[in-house]
């Protein structure tokens, strides 16, 4: 699957369909610190992504 | 995982109430934690006209927009602090959320008023960047509150950055800081009132709020504020509420409701004065904003002066 991270503008690829909660153990990420957008909606962390979908994580942590 | 109001697919879970939302549930959710916390800290009541300090952000902008849908009667005030394409990018999200609404937002620019920007005025100080516009922008905050007849300032601060100040409060035990840590800081003495009505709300709400509702926010970070401790025991709080969910919650409310009567305020609060130069409230002579200004070597009172303009305009994005 293809993974955008906006924050950083960068894309990933992962192999397989995992969950987003997998996703972003794999990627090392705080679910707290992000929300993740699959064709322009919110997905869950418990929704499975299929290996020929597409998502974008977005982080949320703003300083100040 | 469902919704656990109409059982239809959730599209995001909170995990320290134990509920996932659907859309539409999940807008309704959050809306009815803001009407709790402006009731239960005592915030303000639907007569009263609110401005709301917005950034461009997506806290400042959810929290319009919540306001505006829960009836209260809301108008925008943005600082445009002049600081490379940030300022422009962040100020055309306010602006474009403004229109959309059709309501008034009021620019205050640094640039336009004195010709320069944050930078230069930080430069001429002995404050660091941050301070030195953390006072600029309470400045302008009040001021318009004052002259625009404003009964209270709401800001975008969350329970992430409440939890971030009081954790940064704890490990320097600045007492004072404690003692006056509040999402309701009442009028006084020409302050106007300071509310923060998504202090129960985490920033992972707000940014699933503007997704939700097609809010557009600026994604970036203010350039200056890189590497802030804030961020720090943010990160710190996120990895405690990962493995224990409602960590954060019970940390601030409960300092709110248990812990905080502990903490006394260090000195007495000194009484405020009017600045001999803007008629502000300060407890010196001359206000540390006119004395900002004089030492960048701008005349202070420019700021009063198309404030007042501005304000009988209506906000200018009813000009445009
Ligand atoms: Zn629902
Ligand atoms: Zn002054």
């Amino acid at each position: 699957m293809k993974v955008i991270i906006q924050r950083d503008s960068t894309v990933k690829e992962i192999k397989g369909s995992h969950t987003v909660e997998k996703v972003l153990k794999m990627l090392n990420i705080i679910p707290e610190t992000v929300v993740v957008v699959k064709g322009g909606s919110l997905v869950t962390l418990d929704t499975k992504i299929e290996e020929d979908e597409e998502i974008e994580i977005i982080h949320v942590v703003s300083g100040g | 995982m469902r919704c656990i109001k109409c059982g239809q697919r959730a599209c995001f879970e909170i995990r320290r109430h134990r509920a996932a939302f659907c859309q539409e549930h999940l807008i309704e959710h959050l809306r009815n934690q803001v009407e709790k916390t402006i009731k239960k800290f005592k915030m303000f009541s639907p007569k009263d006209k609110i401005l709301a300090a917005v950034s461009g952000g997506k806290d400042s902008l959810a929290l319009w927009d919540i306001l505006l849908d829960l009836g209260y009667c809301t108008e925008g005030l943005y600082i445009h602090l002049g600081i490379s394409s940030y300022s422009d990018k962040s100020h055309e999200m306010a602006e474009k959320f403004a229109l959309s609404r059709g309501v008034p937002l009021y620019t205050v620019s640094l640039k336009e008023i004195f010709g320069e920007g944050m930078e230069y005025i930080a430069r001429k100080t002995s404050k660091s960047f941050c301070s030195a516009c953390g006072l600029i922008k309470r400045y302008i905050m009040n001021i318009t509150a004052k002259l625009g007849g404003f009964d209270a300032i709401a800001t975008g601060h969350n329970l992430d950055d409440e939890t971030a100040a009081l954790l940064g409060n704890v490990l320097r035990w600045q007492i004072g800081y404690l003692a006056r840590q509040s999402p309701n800081m009442p009028e006084r003495g020409g302050l106007a009132r300071k509310v923060k009505p998504l202090c129960r709300l985490t920033e992972r709400e707000m940014a699933a709020y503007c997704i939700v509702k097609g809010i557009d926010y600026i994604l970036d970070e203010c350039p200056m504020s890189r590497g802030a401790t804030s961020l720090k025991y943010k990160e710190t709080l996120n990895l405690l509420e990962s493995s224990s969910p409602g960590t954060k919650d019970q940390f601030y409310l409960s300092f709110l409701e248990r812990g905080q009567r502990y903490f006394k305020p260090v000195e007495e609060e000194v009484e405020l004065k009017d600045c001999v130069k803007c008629d502000q409230p300060t407890t010196v002579e001359m206000c540390s904003f006119c004395r900002q200004m004089e030492r960048a070597g701008f005349d202070s009172l420019a700021l009063k002066k198309s404030l007042k303009e501005l304000l009988s305009t209506k906000g200018n994005s009813f000009i445009i």
